[in-house]
């Protein structure tokens, strides 16, 4: 009863300016993956193809939005000593609901990401946004915090699986966009770029990304 | 014998946990700017590693697994835990990860001096989680080639955190272009040195 009482309480400023830069912030300008530097263990190994990588995206959208209201509803009552074992049991917990319904609904994708998904619970975007923020706001800011947080990687996450799934092997979501007839095979002058379905293409597809983020944001270049 | 060689030569280098899963990046990242640190990061990765891979390992064999509970009793020969794996794994780590903190601090306090900052930070990094869930999914047969599949993967680590710590360190003094300084850079290179890697994977063992 508690909560929607405090969710009916805070509705006239549901969407007010500040909860909306929640949103927007993580997108660009304190990007989790690009500028906070959280979550790219898992950010990398699966964007060989679009489809897992926007499976992976939901999973941690799922994970962070819902972690951060638990954590942000029982800010109050965990001790701090114990904090990280308690972030670490409900992340754990929601991540295995995560995988079960993975296996059960979409088992190929699941095998694909094989130990990906249970590295969740280590993601730093998940234990990051939980100590920096859920513990110490209410709980729609913190699920607006993380819904925000969660595109930001999501964004990233689908812009490196874009490159190297229509660079490596000519295709989006698994259709053909490179027409056939312009491959070799067919006569004609073109062939996929096997270096882009490697791991480390990945982390030089990001280390580009970052690149032209901080020639358009120049606040955010580093000092050495 | 031949066959444990085989399995630490594999992870250290074959399927090393930086450059082929990208596992622990986030320390890896963090950590890396002075050699110094970067060894004693990585050295408390292969202590966590070749202690919680074994123990993990039991814990998969004799409670996880479909069928483990049997020495129980018969009635239990069906049970299949497995669903519970991630909570058990990472409540392993994190309580290893305690128990060594105060074993270390206790018996061996010069280690502790070097080692002691970078302990609780290891709790959740990835690579110690993909290390249990790895050894998981390739059901090692023995204790003996868990641990050493462990051990192998922290080597692999401490090798990569220290080498790109010796590389940052010069990269310093180099005219980088203003927004590829500092992280582009750093994952440009990594991407060079997973490159390298690459040659071991031809490997057959």
């Amino acid at each position: 009863m508690a909560e929607v009482q405090e969710v009916k309480k805070e509705r006239e400023a549901l969407f007010s300016k500040k909860n909306r830069k929640l949103i927007s912030d993580p997108l660009n300008d304190s990007n989790p993956i690009t500028v906070q530097v959280l979550g790219i263990c898992s950010a990398l190994a699966i964007t060989v193809k679009l489809y897992p990588a926007l499976v992976m995206s939901l999973s941690v959208l799922f994970v962070l939005g819902v972690g951060n209201v638990v954590i942000s509803l029982m800010r109050n009552l965990i001790p701090n000593r114990i904090r990280i074992i308690v972030q670490l049991v409900v992340v754990a917990s929601l991540v295995i609901l995560v995988d079960q319904v993975l296996k059960a609904f979409v088992y190929d994708v699941s095998k694909e990401l094989s130990v990906f998904v249970g590295l969740i619970i280590t993601n730093c975007i998940i234990m990051g946004r939980f100590e920096a923020f859920a513990l110490g706001n209410t709980p729609w800011k913190s699920f607006l915090d993380g819904l925000g947080n969660a595109f930001g990687y999501a964004w990233i996450l689908l812009a490196v699986a874009f490159f190297r799934e229509l660079l490596g092997s000519g295709q989006l979501f698994g259709f053909q966009i490179i027409p056939e007839a312009w491959y070799m095979s067919n006569g004609g002058f073109y062939s996929n770029n096997g270096l882009m379905l490697l791991p480390p293409m990945a982390l030089i597809t990001v280390g580009i990304i970052i690149w032209v983020q901080r020639s358009r944001n120049t606040e955010l270049i580093e000092e050495n | 014998m031949q066959e444990l060689v085989n399995i630490f030569v594999k992870s250290v280098f074959v399927e090393n946990m930086i450059f082929a899963y990208f596992l622990g990046m986030c320390s890896y990242l963090a950590v890396s700017k002075k050699v110094s640190t970067g060894v004693g990061l990585g050295a408390a990765v292969i202590f966590v590693l070749g202690i919680t891979v074994p123990v993990n390992y039991l814990l998969e064999n004799y409670v996880l697994k479909e069928g483990a509970l049997s020495w129980l009793g018969p009635q239990f020969a069906e049970v299949d835990l497995s669903f519970l794996s991630f909570i058990m794994f990472i409540a392993v780590i994190a309580s290893m990860v305690q128990l060594v903190e105060m074993v270390v601090e206790k018996f061996a306090p010069a280690l502790y001096g070097a080692l002691g900052i970078f302990l609780p930070l290891i709790a959740v990094n990835c690579s110690i989680l993909g290390g249990a869930l790895f050894m998981q999914e390739r059901n090692y047969n023995t204790i003996g080639e868990a641990t050493v599949f462990g051990l192998g993967s922290g080597v692999g680590w401490f090798l990569a955190i220290v080498a790109i710590a010796a590389i940052r360190e010069k990269i310093r003094y180099s005219h980088i272009p203003a927004p590829l300084r500092g992280l582009g850079i750093t994952f440009i290179v990594t991407g060079l040195m997973g490159i390298a890697f690459m040659a071991f994977m031809g490997i057959k063992l």
